[in-house]
């Protein structure tokens, strides 16, 4: 099982979205992560999708995305070239000021940022490809990690 | 322009389809648009008994003559009923477009009385489907609908219509053309794919031409015809096929598949190349897929990609409408050779034909036969309900022509036959229609007997009563260790339950008896003669069972044939 990433423009309308996440759950596949939003047209929205799966079931999704009506174009990022993007909030604890100082080096050398600080917890943001996220998460980890909430992936092919 | 209600921008809407005949049944959150086909003069409104009947009726009717079929049910349970008949239209992909009532806008998601979220409910059942929240939209969906429904791979579209939307005012403007970013179905194969296929033809020793329900979809028999002939190529169908290829032309093998028979079964087998056309694959035809056509290069012609390669490994797949392209391959394929294949064909052929043994009792296949030599030179549609009557009516029935055969393959719906008979005998008023059911399926839509009554529909229906639900009950004899576990139907005090004939004169209709197999012969001339519905009791061998049988699981050239 590989993991691969699609783009999937589709009309901006309601009920689309269930349309897509339906197709997945009645045929059994398995959605790694789902993000949608508005692209440059009001009208139409681009969905990256993450699905673990082998070649062949991820050729029956594609064909089956291809076939829903408000579907526009599917793309399969997997092969070539693509920019990716995820963000991710991570809740981690800081109760004295040593700690306090080490998340703030951590965040300033990873190019993340402290986006709340409260007496016992702070709240870090952090965008970027996976393999920084998962960096940031393991060099967080020590410290006690409360929360994490992630976007799941975006991504554009690359030019 | 003058602003008109939605109730009749959906009927000046069904007016530009050209659509005649509806089925379907009132209620609540429907009225608006009930009142208005009240006194419409175009489009009549059969009133079924059971939203169930009215979409199969609906579904019957766009299989037999082609067009689409249109149901209407109102919100919640109406709407509800209408899921079994939708998921029939979709798995065989049948053009139908069901409109549904659905509460007041400012209620929908409130848990209104009778409410049901049809488009979520219907939404894996369905090509596609609509909510119309406003009336402004409702003619372009209406468009957009029956162009979705009938065009590309076919298959039913739902249209949920608010009460309020049916009542509220927009003017009348029907569109010309529908604009779809998502939907380009492909009709053209590719040239080059079809090179290919006549070019791995003139190497092929062996080859069987696999024909589906895409051939009569497409109206594709003709070209499939001349295919056939041009080449000398062996022609199976399935079960969705019969009568896109005459059976009682030579190079007919007859059905495939789990019930198909053995000399399609061994053909597939043995074949060094599959042409299958506008057929999916299904587990039904392929039995056990890893010993599926060992040695078989495979074409695939299909208008739906996503048939493609899903069960079996396609070797050159043409994607587009299947007439278009068989009428290309048509131009550059030549005779063959297939002397030696056929000489093992027709040894097959000989040695194990479809057969039954035939003694005192009612045989049901001798009865289907029967059916066929009073009918043959008469236009006739068969329909099915699902089980064994089902698979007797598709072997021993001799089917020529298209849209003669009518049955739900794909969802295998008990309860389809009958009403789906009553719509294609209102879509085709001349032919004969006759369901074949069995006493377990004919009880699940037999209510629709005061639709046919009523409304002077003159179908026949042929059961072959074996007091059991025989399908299941051949499958426990065989894999249960006899064990009937609920498909007695008789069982217990009752001896024949119900009784059909008083049933059927209860409802106004004809009804016969017969025990004895001499009986056959006459009961079936009365029958086709008695003007109006009749509903015709054949008491048959109680354990007669279907063969030849892949059982499930097996390489289908792995069968059971049942007789010594």
């Amino acid at each position: 099982m590989d993991k691969f990433v699609l783009s999937v423009l589709v009309e901006n309308k309601f009920g689309v979205l269930a349309r897509i996440a339906g197709l997945f759950s009645a045929r059994g596949y398995n959605i790694d992560s789902l993000a949608v939003g508005e692209t440059e047209d009001p009208n139409f929205s681009r969905m990256t999708i993450v699905v673990e799966s082998d070649e062949r079931i991820l050729e029956q999704i594609k064909k089956q995305l291809n076939k829903l009506i408000d579907v526009i174009r599917v793309q399969d990022l997997t092969g070539g070239e693509y920019v990716s993007r995820e963000l991710i909030l991570i809740k981690v604890k800081a109760t004295n000021a040593k700690t306090r100082e080490q998340l703030v080096k951590i965040v300033d050398s990873t190019g993340a940022e402290i986006v709340d600080a409260g007496k016992k917890f702070v709240t870090i943001e952090e965008s970027g490809d996976e393999h920084q996220i998962n960096a940031l998460i393991e060099l967080l980890r020590p410290y006690g990690i409360t929360e994490i909430t992630r976007t799941g992936k975006i991504a554009l092919q690359a030019d | 322009m003058a602003k008109i209600t939605g109730a009749e921008i959906m009927v000046k809407s069904l007016h530009e389809e050209g659509v005649r005949h509806i089925f379907g049944y009132p209620g609540g959150v429907l009225l608006p648009l009930c009142d208005r086909l009240f006194d419409e003069k175009e489009i009549k409104f059969h009133l079924t008994r059971h939203e169930q009947g009215a979409v199969h009726a609906a579904d019957g009717y766009a299989r037999a003559t082609g067009e689409v079929g249109v149901c209407v049910a109102t919100s919640g349970p109406g709407a509800t009923n209408l899921v079994t008949g939708i998921a029939t239209a979709y798995m065989d992909s049948i053009p139908i477009v069901a409109i549904t009532g659905q509460v007041k806008c400012t209620l929908i998601g409130n848990d209104a009385f009778q409410e049901a979220d049809m488009v979520g409910i219907t939404r894996p059942i369905t090509k596609h489907n609509y909510l119309v929240k406003d009336v402004k939209e409702l003619a372009r969906t209406v468009k957009e609908a029956f162009h979705i429904a009938r065009s590309g791979r076919p298959g039913p579209v739902l249209i949920d219509l608010p009460v309020d939307v049916q009542m509220n005012g927009a003017e009348f403007k029907y569109p010309r053309t529908v604009s779809l970013k998502g939907y380009k179905p492909t009709y053209e194969g590719h040239p080059g794919q079809i090179k290919r296929i006549a070019q791995a033809l003139e190497k092929s020793k062996r080859p069987v031409i696999y024909a589906g329900g895409g051939i009569i979809l497409s109206g594709a028999e003709k070209e499939l015809t001349k295919l056939a002939r041009k080449t000398d190529i062996p022609v199976t169908t399935t079960m969705m096929g019969l009568g896109a290829f005459p059976e009682d032309d030579k190079l007919s093998l007859g059905m495939l598949g789990m019930h198909g028979t053995a000399y399609a079964n061994h053909a597939i087998q043995d074949s060094d190349m599959i042409i299958a056309v506008g057929a999916r694959f299904d587990d039904r035809v392929t039995g056990r897929l890893d010993a599926f056509a060992p040695n078989a290069l495979v074409v695939h012609i299909d208008i739906d990609p996503s048939s493609v390669s899903k069960n079996v490994h396609v070797d050159i797949p043409v994607i587009g409408d299947a007439r278009k392209i068989l009428r290309e391959l048509n131009k550059s394929v030549k005779k063959g050779d297939y002397t030696q294949w056929h000489r093992m064909i027709n040894k097959w052929k000989k040695e194990l034909p479809l057969r039954y043994k035939d003694g005192k009792t009612i045989k049901p296949q001798y009865v289907v036969e029967q059916i066929y030599q009073l009918t043959k030179d008469e236009d006739v549609i068969i329909t099915t309900e699902v089980g064994q009557n089902q698979m007797w009516a598709a072997q021993f029935f001799t089917y020529t022509k298209p849209r003669t055969w009518i049955s739900s393959g794909g969802l295998g719906t008990m309860g389809y036959g009958f009403p789906a008979a009553i719509g294609a005998q209102i879509g085709k008023p001349g032919s004969i229609v006759i369901d074949i059911a069995g006493d377990g399926s004919i009880q699940m839509n037999i209510q629709e007997l005061a639709t046919a009554v009523c409304e002077k529909i003159p179908v026949k229906v042929v059961i072959l009563n074996n007091g059991y639900l025989g399908m299941v009950r051949q499958w426990q004899e065989l894999f249960y260790d006899k064990r009937y576990a609920f498909t007695p139907l008789d069982a217990g005090k009752c001896t024949m339950c119900p009784d059909f004939v008083k049933l059927a004169e209860s409802f106004g209709a004809t009804g016969m008896r017969i025990t004895r197999k001499e009986e056959v012969v006459p009961a079936l001339k009365k029958m086709l003669k008695t003007k109006g519905p009749v509903m015709l009791d054949v008491l048959i061998d109680k354990e007669e069972n279907v063969f030849p049988m892949v059982p499930a699981g097996e390489a289908i050239n792995n069968m059971l044939h049942g007789l010594a």
